[in-house]
């Protein structure tokens, strides 16, 4: 069997789990030590919705609670790693500080979802690879447009570069295998499929994905006030446009003007 | 009214203590290797704690002043000099326009730091001024310094009290072998007993693999459990991963915000600058403490640097004595 993604530092090629069925979480949580500066936070060892949105929900906490001496935290799909600073707060009290919290009965999967709109141009010249990822899938480029279209994409984690999602739930019937040869440049705001994932390349970057569109929107904008949209927990959605659109929507970015269509559902 | 790099050297970044913050949407932190010397060098300026100073490795850079200020050169010794004459190390030394500064490669350690007392005149991208070249953004034009770049400063020549009393004592770097404090965890039990014992007891060498993004040693085969799979998780500043090839990486300021193999330990955070002051074949041990423990020794360095920050605040004792002698000659002449 080849070995999951998250096995090894490559950032595709591998699969998510469908929906493993959670037991109870709490029971899982461990507090690990990462070094005199940080601590892990391990919920279990699986990837799972459910697992996902506890840890979403804990990094909303802790940002509401704003702990003295928390740094910086890196959520991803089943742990979150918490750095604080020792001159602040020491380790005991600061694990002390993480388990009350834990014990708090957030109300998992109440809140609204928080679903980002992606507009994208699928095909031609801004997606090469769609007839491959069609004859892959045995259907129409229209038809596999259709389906990478039609469902929202919880936003598992973010690494590998700034503003890259791991997102899960991309269907089964367009799988890909990434490319033989990796191109040495894919344009920043292609949107392709490597494996068992799609995503967007937030920047200019090496990779051996499928790319099937490009979208106008910049999901890394250093200059940007904010200059990540999207953050973990968060779900994307993307809509097809047509090119006058996407010219439309590429000249309000350009002038700063384009703001993301955002939902919030139930 | 700044900095001309008249040769860039090999590594030459803007850097401070990192953008933090920003891990969460994959942002490296980035920042100085060594934050010991990076803040040494500050104080002896009276800097803010964090502000940007240039690093480099292997092989300093040379650059031409365009206006006086006043610098502090620290970490390793790169045999600096000053318009040809040997220019001292941790201290405040008074620079005039047009001076040229330059180093030579590392005769011990492997990276440098200078400080400016008229702040480098770089922009604040997302809290920090530090260069994180994988994103190209922050520093100089988010990349590594180039022959030819001009650095203009923010404010003119402070005047600095105590102007005297601003050396210290040098860190050496010379040592081939050091001894790095580590926690165990956060997967040290995926580790077998003896893998832990062969980690805990071998001696590792650094391998030229060796860069701001992490540390590969070689040596003996850490033992893991029988395989399992391990899901992405984040990293720390200093995390010692251990890939199937059985061989720590230990990773640094420039690493992946998350990754995917087991981290056996972390090194404490001031034995970090111990660490990243190594060349190739070097040769490094590791020792388990507590996590208390790596934490009183956080704190007892912070306690030595406000030590040093006091000692350079004082008259220095020479000139003391040379007005003392001078009030008496002139008593002797009313």
């Amino acid at each position: 069997m080849i070995a999951p993604f998250w096995v090894s530092e490559r950032t595709d090629g591998g699969f998510f789990e469908k929906g493993v069925e959670s037991k109870d979480i709490m029971q899982n949580i461990r507090i690990l030590t990462a070094g005199d500066s940080s601590l892990l936070i391990e919920f279990g060892n699986e990837i799972s919705p459910e697992i996902n949105r506890r840890i979403a929900a804990i990094v909303k906490l802790l940002r509401e609670q704003h702990i003295e001496g928390v740094v910086d935290v890196i959520p991803a799909f089943c742990s979150l790693l918490v750095n604080y600073d020792p001159r602040v707060i020491r380790y005991e009290k600061m694990k002390k500080r993480m388990e009350s919290m834990l014990r708090v009965d957030i109300k998992v999967g109440e809140g609204k979802r928080k679903i980002f709109e992606i507009p994208v141009l699928y095909g031609g010249e801004y997606g090469p690879d769609l007839g491959n990822i069609a004859e892959h899938a045995g259907m129409s480029e229209e038809e596999v447009v259709k389906i990478h279209s039609s469902q929202d994409y919880l936003i598992y984690m973010l690494g590998f570069l700034p503003g890259f999602c791991y997102l899960g739930g991309l269907d089964e019937r367009i799988h890909t295998p990434r490319l033989a040869n990796p191109r040495l440049k894919i344009r920043a705001g292609s949107v392709g499929i490597g494996g068992s994932q799609t995503g967007i390349y937030p920047l200019d970057s090496p990779g051996g994905w499928q790319l099937m569109g490009m979208t106008p929107v910049k999901t890394y904008d250093p200059e940007r006030e904010v200059p990540i949209l999207v953050e973990a927990g968060n779900y994307i959605r993307f809509v097809p446009v047509d090119e006058a659109e996407y010219r439309r929507i590429q000249a309000q970015v350009e002038d700063g003007s384009y703001q993301c269509v955002i939902h919030e559902e139930v | 009214m700044g900095i001309r790099i008249l040769k860039a050297g090999m590594m030459t970044t803007v850097q401070d203590l990192g953008r933090t913050g920003y891990q969460s949407q994959g942002f490296s932190v980035a920042g100085v290797m060594d934050v010991r010397s990076f803040k040494i060098a500050n104080l002896l300026l009276d800097n803010p704690e964090n502000e940007a100073v240039l690093e480099f490795a292997l092989i300093g850079p040379t650059l031409e002043f365009t206006a006086g200020t006043l610098i502090a050169i620290t970490g390793g010794d790169f045999q600096p000099t000053i318009n040809g004459e040997p220019a001292p190390m941790y201290t405040a030394i008074d620079i005039h326009k047009g001076d040229v500064l330059k180093f030579g490669s590392a005769r011990t350690g492997s990276r440098g730091y200078i400080a400016f007392s008229s702040y480098l005149k770089v922009p604040v991208v997302m809290g920090s001024r530090c260069t994180n070249m994988k994103s190209s953004i922050g520093g100089f034009k988010g990349r590594k310094l180039q022959d030819g770049d001009y650095i203009g400063f923010r404010i003119k020549r402070r005047y600095l009290p105590f102007f005297l009393s601003r050396t210290l004592e040098l860190d050496e770097f010379n040592q081939d072998h050091v001894t790095l404090r580590v926690v165990l965890g956060p997967q040290d039990e995926r580790f077998s007993k003896q893998g832990i014992e062969t980690f805990l007891n071998s001696e590792y060498t650094v391998t030229s693999d060796f860069d701001r993004m992490g540390c590969r040693l070689e040596g003996p085969f850490i033992a893991r459990k029988e395989a399992s799979d391990m899901i992405s998780d984040g990293i720390a500043f200093g995390s010692i991963q251990v890939p199937s090839h059985g061989k720590p990486i230990i990773l640094l300021s420039d690493r992946q915000t998350t990754g995917g193999y087991p981290k056996i330990a972390t090194v404490a955070s001031v034995d970090i600058p111990w660490l990243v002051q190594r060349k190739t074949d070097h040769k490094v041990r590791f020792k388990a403490i507590s996590v208390e423990d790596a934490q009183k020794l956080y704190l007892k360095e912070l306690e030595e640097l406000n030590q040093m920050r006091k000692k350079i605040h004082q008259p220095c004792k020479e000139v003391l004595e040379c007005r003392q002698v001078s009030r008496r000659i002139r008593r002797l002449f009313p």
